[in-house]
């Protein structure tokens, strides 16, 4: 697995989770920390198109050999896509958690609520506390 | 919640820090959960070697003129069947045949036996050996702090221990007294994982020279992680989850280890459940598609509850998620087909025959 990276360019959830904001869509997946807590990602239960989830709340599972974890939407949106290569693929979690390893592309329904996420310092420093 | 301070700290545990594993509290020990990523671990030990540090295991030592009749009484299985210098599983009973914890006996000699508890198990072991004793010309002895224990499982595993150590292995289910580090240790033909491979009881101060020696020579080492897949995969029951004290061994499948003839501890209550068959069996099963069972996951026929899982997992060798559970015993058919409810998502699963993963010979 690669080493510890946190990109510049997106905004992160406390929960262990960033968004791709771009215009009034966004991508979300969890971080370098979440998918090296959890381990290798054996199972991702992924929501259904069209769906709604809201921040906060749990709109997926991914699960590892041994734990389930519950992923939290970063922002509140309407589910447009889901990455469908991580059926047959979850491990693209572990090894490119921002890249190919995204979970959902959403249609945000409060693009304001991306002003209480944090940047990557102050993510970096939630981490270290 | 127990704290960090409170965890015990096997004599490897700055090995397992060193290699960057990811620690977890078991059984009041810090122990390691993984290294390197709990599928390369399992498929190390499927395919070469790996071992465990398995040194939170407890050791009780039973020795006397009265030893064997004292094991007979309190062990399900046929004590008397062991030579010196063999191996047997058995399980620790209550009155009422409950599983107090299933552990393996080794004969050390004549009048003196060696038992392998599990961790969580050790201390109520130890005060139930100690209580049901009395009248009996023998010693019940704790030696857990004596031995540091490594399970070197895989279809290599013989052949690297041997070599790396520079010591003759006894065949499977026999024990045998060695040299590991210019110190006395046992060698047994015991384990956990399905596969060929030896547990080292040792001693603890030489047991990290040991370790880094196995390490060399490329045993992988592995985390109770593994450990866990590896003893599901072929259906070996862990106490707590598919043995507890409200469960006798016939329901969990462990009749083959209880022989009611001795008059052991629990066996009127074992006769009788095996006469008159059990409500429950322990079952293991594969989801059928997608989804991963858990430990408590109910077990479903329609709309009604008819078992629960006991352990569930993703399995590595056969890609799929499957586990354990106790159904109703006209459910258990092999083949039967059943619903695992997986957090409030209805996965379709089929009882399967044990073991769930068979090696190719």
């Amino acid at each position: 697995m690669a080493d510890a990276t946190y990109p510049e360019d997106l905004r992160y959830h406390e929960e262990h989770d960033w968004a791709r904001i771009e215009g009034d869509q966004a991508t979300f997946g969890i971080t370098w920390y979440a998918q090296d807590s959890l381990g290798e990602v054996v199972f991702y239960d992924p929501p259904e198109v069209g769906a709604t989830i809201q921040k906060d709340s749990s709109y997926a599972e991914v699960e590892s050999v041994k734990a389930v974890s519950d992923v939290i939407a970063p922002l509140s949106g309407e589910v447009l896509e889901i990455n469908e290569a991580l059926v047959d693929a979850p491990e693209k979690v572990n090894e490119d958690p921002y890249g190919d390893g995204w979970l959902v592309k959403v249609r945000l329904t409060s693009p304001e609520e991306s002003e209480a996420l944090l940047g990557v310092e102050e993510y970096r420093k939630l981490l270290d506390s | 919640m127990t704290t960090d301070a409170a965890l015990r700290h096997t004599p490897l545990y700055e090995q397992h820090v060193e290699l960057g594993a990811k620690i977890v509290p078991f059984a009041g020990y810090s122990m390691p959960v993984t290294y390197e990523g709990i599928r390369e671990e399992h498929s190390a030990v499927r395919r070469h070697a790996g071992m465990f540090d398995v040194s939170h295991m407890g050791q009780v030592e039973v020795e006397g003129p009265g030893a064997l009749a004292f094991l007979q009484r309190v062990l399900s299985n046929d004590v008397s069947k062991v030579a010196i210098g063999g191996a047997q599983y058995s399980c620790l009973c209550n009155e009422e045949g409950g599983v107090i914890d299933d552990l393996f006996a080794y004969r050390l000699g004549g009048d003196r036996f060696l038992v392998v508890t599990n961790a969580a198990n050790h201390e109520a072991d130890l005060a139930w050996l100690g209580r049901q004793s009395r009248g009996f010309d023998t010693l019940v002895r704790d030696v857990a702090d004596r031995y540091a224990m490594l399970a070197v499982q895989g279809p290599h595993a013989r052949d690297v221990v041997s070599r790396a150590l520079g010591i003759e292995l006894p065949p499977r289910f026999r024990v045998s007294h060695v040299q590991i580090g210019r110190r006395p240790a046992l060698a047994c033909g015991t384990g956990y994982t399905g596969e060929d491979g030896v547990e080292l009881l040792l001693d603890p101060e030489v047991s990290t020279p040991i370790w880094a020696e196995l390490l060399d020579a490329g045993v992988v080492p592995c985390g109770l992680g593994a450990r866990d897949t590896l003893r599901l995969e072929v259906c070996y029951p862990l106490h707590g989850n598919e043995l507890t004290p409200e469960r006798n061994p016939i329901e969990a499948g462990l009749g083959w280890c209880c022989k009611e003839e001795t008059g052991f501890i629990g066996s009127e209550a074992i006769a009788k459940a095996r006469a008159e068959g059990t409500a429950e069996k322990l079952v293991a099963f594969k989801i059928e598609g997608q989804g991963i069972p858990r430990e408590g996951n109910p077990v479903m026929k329609g709309d009604e509850q008819v078992g629960e899982v006991t352990s569930g997992t993703f399995s590595p060798s056969l890609e799929i998620g499957a586990g354990m559970a106790y159904v109703r015993s006209e459910l258990a058919e092999v083949g039967t087909e059943l619903e695992i409810d997986v957090r409030g998502k209805r996965r379709p699963a089929r009882i399967a025959s044990k073991p769930l993963y068979a090696k190719r010979s």
